[in-house]
């Protein structure tokens, strides 16, 4: 019987009913599509900003202690160096998901044929690692250097089995030389000479523009330093920092057991930057403060807006329902009244009324999970240029919501339910 | 003990008293028509007997328990269990066929039998009509709805507010012969109405004015076998 009159209700009542739905899916359409941005925001903020660099810096043990102590900014070579064969194991640690790019480099100082001193930097270009783990990775300054603008000739491309005397050179320099791309440059290190073949000139819009860089071998052979580095650069997911992570980046061991297992395992730059720190031998890793804090701002006030947006689609719809189910109560008084009239007490007709009232909201939750990914995808490629990827989680924090603001938009009608009289509705009071 | 009884019962409104120190006693099986001009208090009586409001002062005695003394809730379940109720408006659900409007009452009391309203319709000439909604159904028919409804739990008394008020002369009939019918059968039956041929058919005719009792006529005619038409 309770079914054939959620039945009736629902089917001979279709347009308030429905007036309902499409209220209850416009609010769970927007509660899904900003908390699956905001669930998602952190990723494609994350993305966005590695366009500017990375976000960790690795420089031997030995190095960092110079720096520290000359204030200096790169810290300097100081003959310390970091082995390359120890450049995969970055894969390896616990947050090794969140290592989008890395780039190894080697500054060798090389002379020109005029006599000029000039920077030979080594690196991965477009990389190609197969890890330990199985999992393959291109990684290299192609993608770590997005800003960078190619003025002639093309990106040195490891993978296509590129000359080991390929070369790109910086802008100023290739207009100091007067080469462009096709041509050659003869640079001499410490230990040898190599005539380098120039596959494109770039334009930092920096001191990179002033230097020549090769894949880290070439420049490993002019100095002789097989298998070092002097450098990485590390563009990893990060989380905002917050006290704990900030207490951890100075001292890892001030923090109780559970501390730090709650900061070793959140993805906090330190913690990511400790754990680098594990596999590369003699290591500092310190994050570039600007970039993690840039991304954490931007983040925090993203993911707040959504917050809001989310809490007034919600205020909304609690309000639209409340308009519409009070209507729909009161346009039933009678009915009510007489079904309270026949032996039913408050809780069995409120049961009804509620039951009716959910099944059209998770209609119209349903609905409007389903616009709400489609408004998801629309925001991530307007405003990203990328599908936003709704985290399982979204679906009962949705459902969740869908039902509170149900109830809670329900209530003054079922105050008012509660409230009604039988004789009042069935015939005058007197 | 008679089944219903009002005691010095009185119903006020801020000035109004639209039931002023009303007495009286109802049998079992009794047949009783309350009668009176718009604003007498008959509905207010019938709200109250109904266990749908409570007095002001006074005491009514349903079956011995005092129904002015009880809680909402209490009231609800001595409705469901007690009264039967016939409404001038009918009170069907719109959206439920006949047999499920019956069945509704089932459903608040115990447990819905489709076979036993079936039964009901069947007593008020309405099995036929089960499956149609209410808007298929005729005003006659509607109310013959809201009686069987009214009798399916088998309840102490049926009380009636102008049952015939919304009918033509051939429903009003139909359903007045069902009163009949019912009273035969052993029922107790109150029906309120400002209709004088209607009142005249039962045992006993009450009449309000004012919120008070102003005169009480028994009908020495009553059989129980008329077959009532208003020509």
């Amino acid at each position: 019987m309770f079914l054939r009159m959620i039945k009736g209700t629902l089917l001979r009542q279709w347009k308030k009913m429905l007036m309902i739905a499409f209220t209850i899916a416009l609010g769970s359409s927007l509660a899904t599509a900003m908390l699956g941005v905001m669930l998602d925001v952190g990723d494609k903020v994350n993305q966005e900003l590695k366009t500017y660099g990375a976000n960790i810096t690795v420089v031997p043990k030995r190095a960092s202690v110079i720096g520290d102590l000359y204030e200096l900014e790169d810290g300097g070579t100081s003959g310390a160096y970091l082995k390359e064969d120890e450049l995969g194991k970055i894969k390896t640690i616990f947050w090794a998901f969140n290592i989008v790019d890395y780039a190894p480099f080697l500054n060798a100082a090389a002379t020109l044929d005029d006599g000029s001193e000039v920077t030979v930097v080594g690196t991965w270009f477009d990389h190609h690692m197969d890890l330990p783990t199985g999992e393959q990775l291109d990684a290299g300054v192609v993608s770590m250097r997005s800003w960078w603008e190619i003025e002639s000739g093309a990106w040195l491309d490891e993978q296509a089995g590129a000359d080991p005397d390929a070369a790109m050179v910086g802008t100023a320099l290739a207009q100091r030389l007067g080469v462009t791309a096709g041509d050659t440059i003869h640079v001499t290190g410490s230990t040898s000479d190599r005539t380098l073949k120039v596959v494109g000139v770039y334009d930092a819009g920096g001191d990179e523009d002033d230097q020549i860089y090769v894949q880290l071998g070439t420049a490993q052979a002019l100095d002789s330093l097989e298998g070092s580095i002097d450098s990485i650069e590390v563009s990893a997911l990060t989380t905002p920092d917050n006290e704990l992570a900030e207490r951890a980046a100075k001292d890892p061991s001030s923090l109780t057991v559970s501390q730090y297992e709650t900061w070793y395992c959140t993805a906090y730059v330190s913690s990511i930057c400790y754990q680098i720190q594990e596999v590369i031998t003699d290591s500092v890793a310190s994050p570039v403060r600007q970039v993690a804090d840039s991304e954490g701002a931007i983040l925090e006030k993203t993911q707040l807006l959504m917050i809001l947006i989310t809490i007034l689609s919600l205020i909304g719809a609690a309000l639209g329902i409340c308009n519409l189910v009070t209507a729909s109560v009161m346009e039933r008084a009678s009915e009510i009244g007489l079904m309270k009239a026949i032996g039913a007490q408050n809780g069995a007709v409120s049961a009804l009324v509620l039951t009716e009232i959910l099944i059209t909201a998770v209609i119209g939750g349903v609905a409007g999970f389903f616009a709400g990914w489609g408004f998801a995808q629309i925001i991530g490629h307007s405003v990203f240029g990328a599908a936003i990827n709704i985290r399982p989680m979204v679906i009962p924090i949705v459902a969740v919501l869908v039902v509170l603001v149900t109830l809670i938009g329900s209530i003054p009608a079922m105050r008012m339910l509660l409230r009604l009289r039988p004789a009042e509705v069935l015939h005058g009071g007197h | 003990m008679s089944l219903l009884e009002l005691k010095n019962v009185y119903k006020i409104y801020g000035e109004l008293h639209a039931l002023d120190d009303v007495s009286l006693k109802v049998e079992k099986g009794e047949w009783v028509s309350i009668m009176g001009p718009s604003g007498s208090g008959k509905s207010t009586m019938m709200n109250i007997i109904g266990c749908m409001d409570k007095p002001s002062k006074g005491e009514v005695l349903l079956d011995g328990v005092d129904i002015s003394k009880q809680s909402a809730k209490e009231l609800t379940t001595i409705r469901r269990d007690k009264i039967g109720l016939i409404f001038q408006q009918f009170h069907l659900v719109n959206y439920l066929t006949a047999l499920e409007n019956v069945m509704l009452a089932q459903y608040y009391h115990s447990l819905p039998d489709e076979k036993e309203a079936l039964e009901a319709l069947d007593r008020v000439g309405l099995a036929d009509r089960a499956r149609h909604l209410p808007s298929q159904l005729s005003g006659g028919e509607q109310q013959r709805v809201c009686v069987a409804r009214a009798l399916i739990n088998y309840p102490e008394i049926i009380l009636a507010d102008e049952p015939t008020g919304n009918l033509d002369e051939a429903n009003e009939a139909i359903v007045v012969d069902l009163f009949h019918k019912l009273h035969n059968e052993g029922t107790t039956l109150i029906v309120v109405t400002h209709d004088p041929e209607v009142a005249e058919v039962a045992q006993r005719t009450l009449v309000l004015r004012s919120g008070r009792l102003a005169k009480e006529v028994v009908n020495q005619n009553f059989t129980g076998q008329i077959h009532f038409d208003r020509s």
